[in-house]
């Protein structure tokens, strides 16, 4: 069966690549058919379906992180992720289902650390070839609004 | 009336004074005669309020407003302000009522922002109360008038502004119709905080100029089509432009056979192109149209993405940008689709708009210290008119040539 600490080690390595801006890493924990958006609450509670990031494919997430290598233009910054605990609803041998809490900071180049975003992930993992992997990730932000862009992946 | 502060050296559109996006007397200058004077403000979409008593609370320049449909089917609108003591009536940003109570006193107010009642209005046991002499009907919020055009509800608190049709003008008119020509939805609301005055926004969407230099995106990634038709349309009171192109069949063809040869030793294209994969939606082949109607408002279609936005002052340094992203009601499944994908383009996060969130930031930073100076704006020449090529400042200056008709009137 998929655990807890199968979920809390893959978030931690999750987050680390972001973290530690090894951005191509990142679409690799994705299934290649996948989803990932992120949206917020009011968004999600009205069922509407938009997303500022919408993908639907693990080449989608690395077009993502090849336009922000080379043809995105924004300041310097880094983003430190604090994830919770996940909430499993369900696991099984091949799949879970799981909630995630997460604080994000956004370091900018000049120095200054704040909150970015919190929120939470929904997430649906399956086992694909022996190996964890997203096949959704949807971030659910708290706040419905977004400080100037969003460069790096949540 | 205050005296004008700015001081703009000349009667021409192709200087700025740094100062109009820093001196917080032009700020509230601009609410005075730009947001409560001769203006429509973008208020909502028609289809924001589905049914009567569906509100939305929103603002014009700084004020308050609340929107709210009757059950005459008419939309009201009026200041989100208490006539007793001034606490806000509607705390929602949303939603569905018979009518309002504002919560500090319990004073009530119907859907069309008259005041209805008014708690202890006789007095309790004989004790205190209203005067004889207060007539609820001379005391209520400030109502604005009230226009849909083509399901944009605008308001104005103006009694002097002309028709909507009539400020938008003709062509402006037309450009609407084209993409709002039948029902729409929202998909998608997202809200942006962005670090500088609401006019440098508002010069951004206007600014054809920066487009293929700032968002490199298109280029990077090979998807530019080589030889685009277009124009770019400024109204007769310089406030309103329409940008737009499209993608002509021969060239894209030959530009799509490059791309094909060029493919093998390039290392960056898309990996999933179905990003930028659309459908053919207007007969008139345009793919791209950039649309704003002075101050504060936007409407985009970029290719099938199709989008309002609205832009409002937060003090003289922050604004904020609403985003809505809609479709048609009767978009098919794989229409549906296509728009969300596309929305991938736009927005916060969008490969060639994030870069509009960051560079108004730039300019707010850079013009620290630099009161005296001016901005040049004198790409493809002096004038605010249309023109078929777009490498033209045209529109800013018609902006500018609003503003000041606005400012200095
Ligand atoms: S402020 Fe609204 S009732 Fe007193
Ligand atoms: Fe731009």
């Amino acid at each position: 069966m998929i655990d807890l600490l199968a979920l809390c080690a893959f978030n931690a390595s999750y987050a680390n690549a972001i973290d530690s801006e090894a951005l191509e890493q990142w679409p690799a924990f994705f299934t290649e058919a996948c989803t990932y958006r992120i949206t917020n609450v009011e968004n999600e509670k009205e069922g509407l379906p938009s997303g500022i990031v919408y993908a639907d494919s693990r080449a989608m997430l690395e077009d993502r992180i090849a336009a922000l290598r080379e043809a995105n233009i924004y300041e310097r910054h880094r983003y430190r992720h604090l994830l919770g605990i996940p909430l499993v609803e369900s696991a099984r041998d091949d799949q879970a289902v799981a909630r995630t809490p997460f604080l994000v900071a956004r370091i900018m180049a000049t120095g200054e650390t704040m909150v970015f975003a919190t929120g939470e992930y929904h997430d649906r993992f399956v086992m694909d070839g022996g190996k964890l992997l997203l096949a959704e990730r949807v971030a659910v932000c708290d706040s419905t609004v977004t400080d100037t862009l969003m460069a790096l992946p949540l | 009336m205050m005296e004008q502060t700015i001081q703009w050296k000349g009667p021409g559109l192709t200087r700025v004074p740094f100062a109009v996006y820093t001196d917080n007397q032009a700020a509230a200058q601009e609410q005075e005669r730009i947001y409560r004077g001769e203006t429509w403000n973008y208020l909502c979409l028609e289809a924001d309020l589905p049914e009567s008593g569906s509100f939305r609370t929103t603002f014009v320049g700084d004020t308050p407003v609340v929107v709210v449909k009757d059950d005459d089917g008419e939309i009201y609108a009026f200041e989100n302000r208490c006539a007793h003591r001034g606490a806000l009536i509607a705390l929602e940003k949303s939603g569905k009522v018979d009518g309002f109570q504002c919560v500090y006193h319990a004073w009530s107010y119907n859907r069309q922002g008259d005041l209805t009642g008014v708690a202890f209005e006789a007095g309790v046991k004989g004790q205190g109360g209203m005067a004889k002499s207060f007539c609820k009907e001379d005391h209520g919020p400030r109502k604005l008038r009230v226009a849909v055009y083509c399901g944009l509800v605008f308001g104005s608190f103006s009694e002097d502004v002309p028709g909507i049709e009539d400020y938008l003008g003709p062509e402006i008119c037309q450009r609407i119709e084209r993409v709002l020509h039948k029902p729409v939805e929202v998909i998608g609301r997202f809200t942006q905080a962005l670090p500088n005055n609401w006019k440098l926004y508002m010069e951004n969407v206007k600014d054809s100029y920066h487009a293929s230099l700032l968002h490199l995106f298109f280029t990077t990634f090979e998807l530019n089509r080589l030889s685009q038709k277009g124009g770019l349309i400024v109204d007769e009171s310089g406030g309103h432009h329409v940008s737009y192109s499209m993608t002509d069949p021969d060239a894209a063809d030959e530009s799509y056979k490059q791309q094909g040869i060029r493919s093998d030793d390039s290392k960056y294209r898309l990996k999933d192109p179905s990003v930028l994969a659309g459908f053919k939606e207007y007969d008139d082949g345009i793919t791209l149209q950039i649309l704003s109607v002075f101050p504060g408002f936007v409407l985009q279609q970029i290719q099938n993405c199709l989008a309002v936005r609205q832009v409002l002052p937060k003090g003289q340094e922050r604004s904020e940008l609403n985003w809505t992203y809609i479709g048609y009601t009767d978009d098919t499944p794989e229409q549906r689709k296509v728009r969300l994908k596309q929305q991938n383009l736009v927005g916060p996060a969008g490969f060639i708009s994030m870069e509009d969130g960051a560079v108004g930031g730039f300019v707010q930073r850079g013009i620290a210290g630099a009161q005296g100076l001016e901005a040049i704006i004198e790409m493809g020449g002096d004038q605010a008119a249309s023109s078929e090529g777009r490498a033209t400042e045209a529109s800013v200056r018609g902006f500018w040539k609003a503003y000041r008709h606005h400012m200095c009137a």
